[in-house]
């Protein structure tokens, strides 16, 4: 594949139980509960689902990993990586939006801006399954399985990859999604990462 | 000939797609475009020779990504001199005989703009000069800006080519299938700011093809008084057996363009997947269309990066609150540099329905353009509302309005010879809505004929400076009816004169008219109301009064501007409903149930009812005993609930900030006497860090525990954050790091703490952080949560009282 594909997607549903994961609690209370319902109320439509990717041939040789785009010295992506032939490169955003309110309400109310960070985390692993989910499909017709998502940082991949990855996937342009100067992605609630393509087991 | 010369009788046709053809030619993924203009020359030109012959009449250099982000400064000249070269000769090779010119072509730096990035706003500015600067040195005809995704960085785009050169700029942006940017900006948002800058066209291009982009491209239509553009993709790409095709083959692409050119827009071309077969063909089926006249579409707005609001429908609603005139407790603030409490007015007004926010921060001691600076910045970082820019000060005013994401409504200009020389020129360079008081030096005419006239001077002055009248909006002065009984008639009379006889918007600040009678919010909104009937646009209100609510709503409903009067009847329902008044018992037995209550309203985390207490209870009691009584016990009790992890965050959260609110209500009452606060506490996320959640929970909650916190907020430098320990003495420092790149920076502001701050304690904490990376990068001490960084500092604070 010769180009960067971009997708889509309507809002998965959400999962009240993993944002209250993240947002360190175990159970809630009532008043918890409504300032959750608050939350996810004035969020409303406002987050997009969108998704940049491309297929990469990839070989590994001596803890090397050659990415097609790029080689990088990294045990651990090999091993992720072995008996793979190619593998699916991606960046998923689910906008500005939360990050616009997690900014408003860390000045007027922490606990508001704590919630909405923990539904922008929710929210974009839900993007990363959608996407993942729908990859899995479509590779298991050509007898093809998926391994788990592997992103820079992750074991010895440094996050240095990242410059070339937004290179590569041209992730401003297609998704909005854009790399500072400290690695850090904005929007913030952004995955970035490499699904390794391998035969079914 | 100019460009804008040949666009007032022509329809121009832009050139179409280069990176999708520089990748056929072999261009690798991940490889920098622009290099080709010096590696790969040949293939560049015959690309725009190819659309040269097609018939183009502007071919843009590929020097979409030239910047000084991607390129050193000796190779981005050479890279926009062989670009310019590369399209001077393809306009030289070509058997085209029409018109032919060549942009500049500008595309977004890849970084995002501050708040959402790291990237300054001045320094976006200062790349995007860079390129302008060699485009003009090497000699092209015209600037096009184009795939823009963000209105702040559009903006800078356009100020830096704005400031080097003086070529026509084209400007243009990808609009999503929602029909917004990227960071959220609707068509008439970017339509207002660009026109206001002096965009000489502006429009659309990429993101989709051009039927899906025909609702935007209406959009502009409908709201530009300048040319629109338009450079729609090929269509979606699809991947068919490896290679990419796009699906809107040339003939439909022309046909749909086509239609578009005869709806009125007057530059045409193609963006990718498009190609020197798509512009032929667009050129040949459109060759019969006549170019529309380009009409000034009279419409008066101020916009902020998600939205504009329009003057002339509904009443426009203008808050007053953030201003520091007769409010103690704000003029505190502001000489604490306590941005989070004008953020909290803002948000109020917000929620309460004002469309706009006045933004007045001036006071004598303080350094005016740097405070208003800050402010704008801020509340455009946490509310989506236009603001109005509210100075007296010319230069805090320039460096306000530099800053805007949008197009600012500008407080104000008169008819004083000297108001006007300094404001238009401001108006002019960042665009604005100017309101115009009619003043002069003369003073207040007492008649409304009188007003008006000066109105028709301003608006002749303003002419001068090529500012339209849709860009004024004329304030006739709201004067103290208490002091002279014709004056809310003349004022009244002079906004119809106005309306009628100059067809000019006006705005009130209303609140004026009843100082110095009793139950003034009465007569306000009366005015307000006979204001609204005589054709007043707009008012600088106090929305917290509820009789100014009720009369715009009112108004709303009894002007047909109020379908089904859907939106008074959610505002009558959400008003308080009259209840029967309580016994009133004894004071010493309310005090005691309203005091377990108050503990109960921290607990429970209710803010509003936790402050409703306070309030009632410091009718009796002492500001200082309710704190140590009251609140303390109740937040250590959640405190302890959370080490204990019987509470988890988000509760500890929600009670810290109804203490927060009970501590608002007693520092009111505190505000002169000055509290027992315990000792300084330094605050900051470090350098290259944007994450600020952690650090804002400790924030609040040692606030509550009574520390003097200054917050210098996220990605901040060493030296800051040793020059605020150092000026304030403060005994502790607080670091926050999330991620593994910013640790070292952590470790760098520690080792500048020790050797200019030698007696300060440091503690740090942040999701990489564990006490051994704090051990080793020198912290005394590391908190795993924000209970524990509380703990940490009341030992400390204890340790210096004694």
């Amino acid at each position: 594949m010769n180009t960067v594909c971009v997708k889509a997607y309507e809002a998965p549903p959400l999962d009240l139980r993993e944002i209250w994961r993240y947002a360190g609690a175990c159970s809630a209370v009532e008043a918890q509960e409504q300032l959750l319902r608050e939350c996810i109320l004035e969020l409303g439509d406002q987050t997009v689902y969108r998704v940049c990717y491309r297929e990469f041939p990839v070989a590994c040789e001596n803890g090397a990993v050659d990415l097609g785009f790029t080689k990088v010295s990294s045990a651990s992506l090999a091993k992720h990586l072995s008996g793979c032939r190619s593998a699916v490169v991606f960046a998923a955003t689910v906008g500005t939006a939360i990050d616009r309110l997690i900014t408003r309400y860390s000045a007027v109310s922490p606990s508001r801006a704590l919630l909405f960070d923990a539904i922008g985390t929710e929210r974009v692993e839900a993007l990363c399954d959608v996407f993942c989910g729908e990859l899995a499909t479509e590779k298991q017709h050509h007898g093809l399985s998926l391994r788990s998502r592997f992103s820079p940082g992750y074991g010895d991949l440094s996050l240095s990859l990242q410059s070339e990855i937004f290179s590569v996937l041209d992730c401003p342009r297609k998704i909005g999604l854009s790399l500072g100067q400290g690695l850090l992605m904005s929007p913030t609630k952004s995955v970035t990462a490499i699904i390794g393509i391998g035969s079914s087991l | 000939m100019k460009i804008t010369e040949f666009l007032k009788d022509h329809i121009i046709y832009l050139d179409g797609g280069m990176g999708t053809l520089l990748q056929e030619a072999g261009l690798g993924a991940g490889e920098l475009p622009e290099r080709w203009n010096l590696t790969h020359a040949a293939a560049v030109r015959e690309i725009h020779r190819a659309y040269f012959d097609a018939g183009s009449h502007v071919v843009s250099c590929n020097t979409f990504g030239a910047n000084s982000l991607k390129f050193s400064e000796t190779e981005l000249e050479a890279v926009i001199a062989a670009a310019v070269e590369n399209a001077r000769a393809a306009a030289r090779d070509s058997v085209g005989t029409q018109q032919k010119f060549v942009a500049l072509d500008i595309g977004p730096t890849g970084r995002m703009l501050k708040p959402l990035g790291d990237l300054d706003f001045e320094d976006a500015v200062a790349v995007f000069a860079k390129t302008v600067r060699l485009g003009v040195k090497y000699g092209v005809d015209l600037i096009l800006i184009e795939t823009m995704s963000d209105c702040y960085e559009t903006k800078a785009a356009l100020l830096a080519a704005k400031e080097e050169s003086t070529l026509p700029v084209l400007v243009s942006c990808a609009y999503g299938a929602d029909g917004k940017l990227m960071t959220g900006a609707t068509p008439a948002a970017m339509v207002a700011m660009l026109e206001g800058m002096g965009a000489d066209a502006i429009g659309v291009n990429c993101s989709l093809g051009p039927r899906a982009l025909r609702p935007v491209v209406e959009e502009y239509l409908r709201l530009a008084s300048v040319p629109v553009l338009l450079k729609p993709n090929a269509g979606l790409p699809r991947v068919i057996d490896g290679k990419t095709a796009y699906d809107v083959s040339p003939s439909d692409f022309a046909d749909e363009v086509t239609e578009l050119l005869a709806m009125g827009v007057r530059l045409a071309g193609g963006c990718c997947g498009t190609t020197p077969r798509y512009i032929e063909a667009l050129v040949k089926r459109s060759c019969d269309i006549k170019p529309q006249p380009i009409t000034n579409k009279n419409i008066t707005a101020v916009s902020s990066y998600t939205h504009a609001v329009t003057f002339g429908n509904a009443p426009v609603l203008i808050g007053e609150r953030i201003n520091p005139t007769g409010k103690k407790r704000f003029k505190e603030a502001l000489r604490q540099g306590d941005m989070d409490y004008i953020l909290k007015e803002g948000i109020a007004e917000e929620e309460h329905g004002v469309h706009i926010l006045d933004v007045n921060v001036g006071l004598p001691e303080l350094d005016e353009p740097r405070m208003l600076t800050d402010a704008v910045c801020a509340l455009q970082a946490v509310t989506a509302l236009p603001l109005q820019i509210d100075t007296a000060d010319p230069v805090a005013m320039e460096r306000a309005l530099r800053r805007y994401n949008g197009k600012a409504m500008i407080n104000s200009v008169s008819g004083k010879r000297e108001s006007m020389a300094a404001v238009f020129p401001l108006a002019k360079k960042y665009g604005g809505l100017v309101v115009a008081l009619t003043l002069d030096e003369q003073g207040i005419p007492a008649t409304a004929e009188g007003r008006v006239e000066i109105a028709r001077s301003i608006l002749a002055e303003a002419r001068k400076y090529g500012i339209d009248k849709k860009d004024l909006v004329f304030d006739p002065l709201a004067l103290t009816v208490s002091a002279d009984p014709v004056a809310a008639r003349e004022t009244l009379r002079a906004v119809e004169l106005i309306g009628r006889e100059l067809g000019c918007h006006t705005s009130l600040g209303v609140s004026n008219v009843s100082f110095g009678l009793p139950a003034r919010e009465v007569i306000t909104a009366s005015f307000f109301t006979l204001a609204l009937g005589r054709g007043l646009s707009a008012a600088i209100m106090n929305p917290y009064a509820r009789e100014m609510m009720q009369a715009y709503f009112a108004y709303r409903a009894l002007s047909a501007l109020d379908e089904n009067c859907a939106d008074y009847i959610a505002f009558a329902q959400s008003l308080p409903q009259p209840q029967a008044v309580t016994a009133p018992s004894t004071p010493s037995s309310t005090a005691v149930s309203a005091a377990t209550e108050l503990q109960q309203a921290v607990i429970k985390g209710r803010g509003e009812r936790a402050a409703a207490l306070t309030r009632t209870l410091l009718e009796t009691e002492e500001p200082l005993t309710l704190v140590q009584r009251e609140i303390i016990p109740a937040l250590d009790r959640v405190g302890e609930g959370f080490e204990k992890k019987t509470v988890y965050l988000p509760q500890l959260l929600m009670s810290a900030e109804a203490a927060k609110a009970a501590f608002e209500e007693i520092k009111a009452r505190l505000t002169c006497e000055g509290t027992a606060e315990k000792c300084a506490f330094v605050l900051a996320t470090v350098k290259g860090d944007i994450h600020d959640i952690g650090k804002n929970i400790v924030k609040l909650l040692l606030q509550n525990y009574g520390f003097a916190v200054t917050d210098l907020g996220r990605d901040v430098a060493p030296e800051a954050i040793v020059e605020a320990v150092v000026r304030l003495h403060a005994p502790i420092a607080g670091l926050s790091a999330l991620m593994t790149t910013t640790v070292p920076a952590m470790e760098e502001t520690i080792r500048q703490l020790r050797a200019h701050a030698p007696w300060c304690k440091i503690l740090v904490g942040g999701a990489v952080l564990t006490r051994e990376y704090a051990d080793a990068i020198g912290a005394d001490h590391y908190a795993r949560d924000a209970m524990e960084a509380v703990r940490y500092a009341e030992q400390i604070d204890r340790a210096l009282r004694t």
